[in-house]
């Protein structure tokens, strides 16, 4: 197998902070032990799922360098992240780009749209032209189907969410990286424009071999689009495989209690009345000490409670962090890279 | 672009109505000296005591130093001292509040707790220590010098607050998701943001300074030989010009006091509703 | 079918600026019956979050309520006095508007926003029977009365999210308007939300008007559904027979593109903007992206008629059909 493009092993984020006289400090793990690999051949299409506090962001923040980790590290085309410097992090920089959720905040309000655009090529080539850099960037935002005088010299508040967001897919697009790190990137958009930013993110991948880590919690546009699934609760790994299978056949009790909270739109198929709705929980699960998801399963034993369970490796492409299959193997590190491979 | 400049003038008139203020008083000084002899600002330039006449359009002081020219110097001498003590405290205060809001850790725990402690100070005590120390080497630029060392920590502070605030947008990670360094980001990103915050912590920063100045000197602790505006009330003090009734020398220095203040507080206000979309009338 | 509780009749809402009229809402007609649950379902900038806020008469300035009839048992609101209407607002017809949970007060404990409510309504209750009132009004949306001692902060947003609905109903009324209640909530905990909801709603026997874009949730909750598109009400019907065969072309646009667990990696979207309500073109709202437009769409609009039983249509193309 050659050299993964990017790669978490055992990655772990734990946010402190400090007590004050009278009021101790407060220890947040926001990801537990995560493994996750990107390949370049074929290019992979993995999605990270999970509700808020899951640590889903804090994992693609983590894949994109923005975040150290506090143990565990990230490896980009083999090397590890803390050593890139100088040249070779740009070149990672250029190489992994990334669409944020917020169609507005992503855009300085000092500048025009322009500013976005033109700042990457500015950084990464700077020894094209300004016609050469023009040209660029009508190409990109051809790409996604974007018209020059609709778009370029205005201000990012006269522009629409869905444009916004499109020049943004555009921006990503435009210095052919090797991966896209897309944080819930249709959330805040229309539903009727999504289809077409979720388009453009299948065809680069498609088209133009570009692997895709698409960040969400809506398990619907999640398997539209990619390959492959991590299932995230309370920052750990609970379930990773091919994204037909997870969802058809969730073997986790959280996966299977977040597909059948899924409001389908077919009035004909109501919420199944015997998919146990848990306790409600409060909070975010911040001691390591056996499942997060151990207070509210409906299948709970008292293993779950005292240690955490590994991934077990259910089959070819499949994994869950569940006692539940205890019988399967366990996975080991080397064999999670595997269970990322598109099918 | 001008037609918006002006629809927005006529929804905020404070500000023009401070710029023209200013305006008003830079002529007056660029003009001024063609048709006032500065040279006459300085002591024994006429008789003694005069009221304003025909020849001394606001009369001499007690040493003889014509009133009219004093006022062009003084006024000019003061506002020197307070835009330089301004200028410097306000550049001072912004590189310390980026270098503290955008680093954070270690540095911004220095630069913060220095900036509260020297804020606690009572600066005027500590300026006139200053200055009666180094009383016989004082001119406008160590006036300058001196007051500035305590007008930098306030635009240091609201500098950080926003810079904290600034650093975590979106924006800024993009920014950084595109190769540029820190310092790139400071000045290509944040800066830009920063300016109407910028522009009204100079006005801030320049009226402060106009006061301590002005504050000092009034009490003898200023440029002896420089007619600056708070020397002159200081003069008038020592020559009792209120009791004898000597209204054209206490009066033309109060009155270009509160003329620059007037100016300077409706820029500020101006400026507040520029950078602050809250206070903005509804278009 | 059981008389309808609430009637809205061309309801009107403008807005007042510079540039002219902002037209938000234009001839809502609609009925609700009593225990019925009726959906809102729109984009942003459809009409549908001003149409529930001139329902209650809280459209603020520069909007403004043109014109239009909304009548809740027999008493047209609009013909209301404005003391008259203060009293009607949470005991005939209640709203949990949009993110209710960041609008509790964080200074101030749950059961002093329910002392709040209650007593801005009824001033004979004493403090013992407030607190019996409030247990029980939290009981009924699952929590424990634990939580009447709480501030916001210490709650998850389910739970205040559920204090909401609470509040909401505390006064027993006739129609709760419930506006994007579950928009920041994960999955699981909407799914509890909403089914708490509706069992609320079953035991007051009151009706209800969900305001959402979320097409799935209309599908799973609701009885009858209203598209709204540029401020008018486009497509009005039984929920199930508006998904099986929708009649408005925006309406087969909106559910032919969303994306299913069936078929993988199949995109569509609607072509096209939402035209502006400014200065809105002659015609048919939806005539620029309207497949089957033609002739009359684009000089009039049309009107929200009755071509089957229980089903209304903005549309020319179903003006024919019989019954």
């Amino acid at each position: 197998m050659t050299t993964p493009l990017l790669e978490a092993r055992n990655v772990t984020k734990i946010f402190s902070s400090r007590g004050s006289i009278g009021k101790k400090g407060s220890v947040t793990v926001a990801v537990n032990q995560a493994s996750l690999t990107i390949h370049a051949d074929p290019p992979s299409i993995v999605a990270i799922a999970g509700e808020s506090g899951s640590g889903k962001t804090t994992l693609s923040r983590l894949l994109l360098g923005l975040v150290s980790p506090t143990s565990g590290d990230v490896f980009y085309r083999g090397r590890p992240m803390t050593a890139l410097k100088g040249d070779e992090r740009m070149a990672f920089r250029r190489d992994v780009q990334a669409i944020f959720q917020d169609p507005f905040e992503v855009y300085n309000p000092f500048y025009r749209v322009d500013h976005a655009l033109e700042m990457p090529i500015k950084r990464f080539e700077p020894t094209k032209s300004a016609d050469e850099r023009r040209a660029m960037i009508e190409k990109a935002l051809g790409v996604v189907g974007l018209r020059v005088d609709e778009t370029l010299g205005r201000y990012p508040h006269q522009l629409s969410g869905g444009q916004r967001q499109r020049v943004m897919v555009a921006r990503a697009l435009m210095l052919n990286p090797s991966i896209i790190v897309a944080d819930e990137p249709v959330s805040m958009v229309d539903a009727s424009l999504r289809a077409t930013i979720l388009e453009s993110l299948l065809n680069a991948h498609d088209q133009l071999a570009i692997a895709i880590i698409y960040i969400t919690h809506d398990l619907t546009t999640a398997y539209q689009v990619c390959t492959s699934i991590l299932m995230m609760y309370s920052g750990a790994m609970v379930e990773v495989g091919n994204v037909d299978r997870v969802i058809k056949d969730p073997l986790h009790p959280y996966t299977q209690l977040l597909v059948g909270s899924i409001p389908l739109p077919d009035p004909t198929k109501r919420w199944a009345a015997n998919v146990r709705s848990a306790t409600s929980a409060s909070g975010q699960h911040s001691t390591s000490q056996g499942c997060s998801f151990a207070p509210r399963c409906p299948h709970v034993m008292d293993i779950c409670r005292e240690v955490t369970p590994p991934l077990f490796r259910v089959n070819a492409d499949r994994a869950v962090a569940c006692y539940l299959y205890r019988d399967a193997p366990v996975v080991s590190p080397e064999d999670v890279s595997a269970l990322y491979i598109g099918a | 672009m001008s037609s918006q400049f002006w629809s927005y003038i006529r929804r905020n008139p404070l500000l023009l109505v401070g710029v023209s203020l200013f305006v008003l008083l830079f002529l007056f000084w660029a003009i001024g000296p063609t048709f006032i002899d500065v040279t006459k600002a300085r002591p024994i330039s006429a008789m003694a005591d005069l009221a304003p006449s025909a020849e001394y359009p606001l009369g001499t002081d007690s040493v003889g130093r014509q009133l009219l020219p004093n006022l062009l110097a003084g006024s000019l001498y003061t506002f020197e001292i307070g835009l330089a003590a301004g200028t410097i405290g306000l550049l001072v205060g912004t590189i310390l509040g980026f270098v503290a809001g955008y680093f954070g850790g270690t540095v911004d725990s220095i630069i913060s707790t220095a900036a509260d402690v020297a804020l606690t100070i009572p600066a005027l005590a500590v300026l006139v220590v200053i200055a009666a120390v180094i009383k016989e080497g004082l001119n406008v630029r160590s006036m300058a010098l001196i007051v500035a060392m305590l007008a930098w920590m306030r635009p240091a502070r609201t500098i950080r607050a926003q810079v904290l605030s600034m650093r975590e947008r979106p924006y800024v990670e993009i920014a950084r998701l595109s190769g540029m360094n820190d310092f790139q980001i400071i000045v290509q990103e944040l800066l830009p943001n920063l300016l109407p915050y910028l522009a009204a912590s100079y006005v801030g920063a320049v009226a402060a300074a106009l006061l301590a100045a002005i504050g000092l000197e009034a009490m003898g602790l200023g440029p002896q030989n420089d007619p600056t505006l708070g020397m002159t009330i200081f003069w008038c003090n020592y020559y009792g010009a209120l009791l004898r009734g000597m209204w054209w020398w206490w009066a033309p220095p109060i009155a270009a006091i509160l003329y620059v203040f007037m100016g300077l507080f409706a820029i500020s206000s101006g400026l507040d509703e520029l950078s602050n979309p809250r206070l903005r009338r509804a278009r | 079918m059981s008389a309808a509780v609430l009637q809205v009749r061309n309801l009107c809402v403008h807005y007042d600026t510079d540039a002219g009229p902002i037209k938000a809402a234009e001839n809502v007609t609609f009925d609700l019956a009593k225990g019925e649950r009726l959906g809102l379902v729109g984009e942003s900038g459809s009409g549908k979050s001003t149409t529930v806020l001139a329902l209650l008469r809280m459209v603020t300035s520069p909007g403004r309520i043109r014109s239009g009839q909304v009548v809740v048992d027999g008493t047209d609101l609009m013909q209301l006095s404005p003391e008259q209407m203060r009293r009607m607002r949470g005991s005939a017809v209640s709203l949990i508007p949009q993110a209710a949970m960041n609008s509790l007060n964080p200074v101030m404990r749950i059961r002093d926003h329910f002392y709040d409510t209650i007593r801005a309504h009824d001033r004979s209750m004493d403090r013992r029977q407030l607190a019996e009132h409030s247990a029980q009004l939290v009981e009924s949306v699952g929590l424990r009365p634990n939580v009447l001692g709480m501030y916001p902060h210490e709650l998850s947003g389910g739970m205040k999210q559920r204090v909401c609905i609470a509040m909401g109903i505390c006064l027993q009324p006739k129609v709760i308007i419930a506006d994007e209640p579950t928009s920041a909530l994960d999955v699981v905990v909407q799914r509890q939300v909403m089914e708490t909801l509706g069992r609320i709603q079953r035991e007051l026997d009151a009706a209800i008007i969900l305001v959402g874009h979320d097409m799935g949730l209309m599908a799973q909750f609701v009885d009858k559904l209203g598209i709204m598109y540029a401020g008018r009400l486009v497509e009005v019907g039984p929920v199930a027979d508006v998904f099986r065969e929708p009649l408005h072309p925006y309406t087969r646009l909106l559910i032919n593109t969303l994306p299913s667990l069936d078929v993988k990696a199949v995109f569509k979207g609607i072509p096209g903007t939402t035209p502006s309500l400014l200065n809105a073109p002659p015609g048919c709202a939806f005539h620029q992206r309207c497949p089957d437009a033609s002739g009359s769409c684009y000089e009039s609009d049309h009107v929200l008629t009755e071509v089957l039983p229980g089903r209304w249509v903005a549309c020319p193309c179903y003006a024919g059909a019989a019954a």
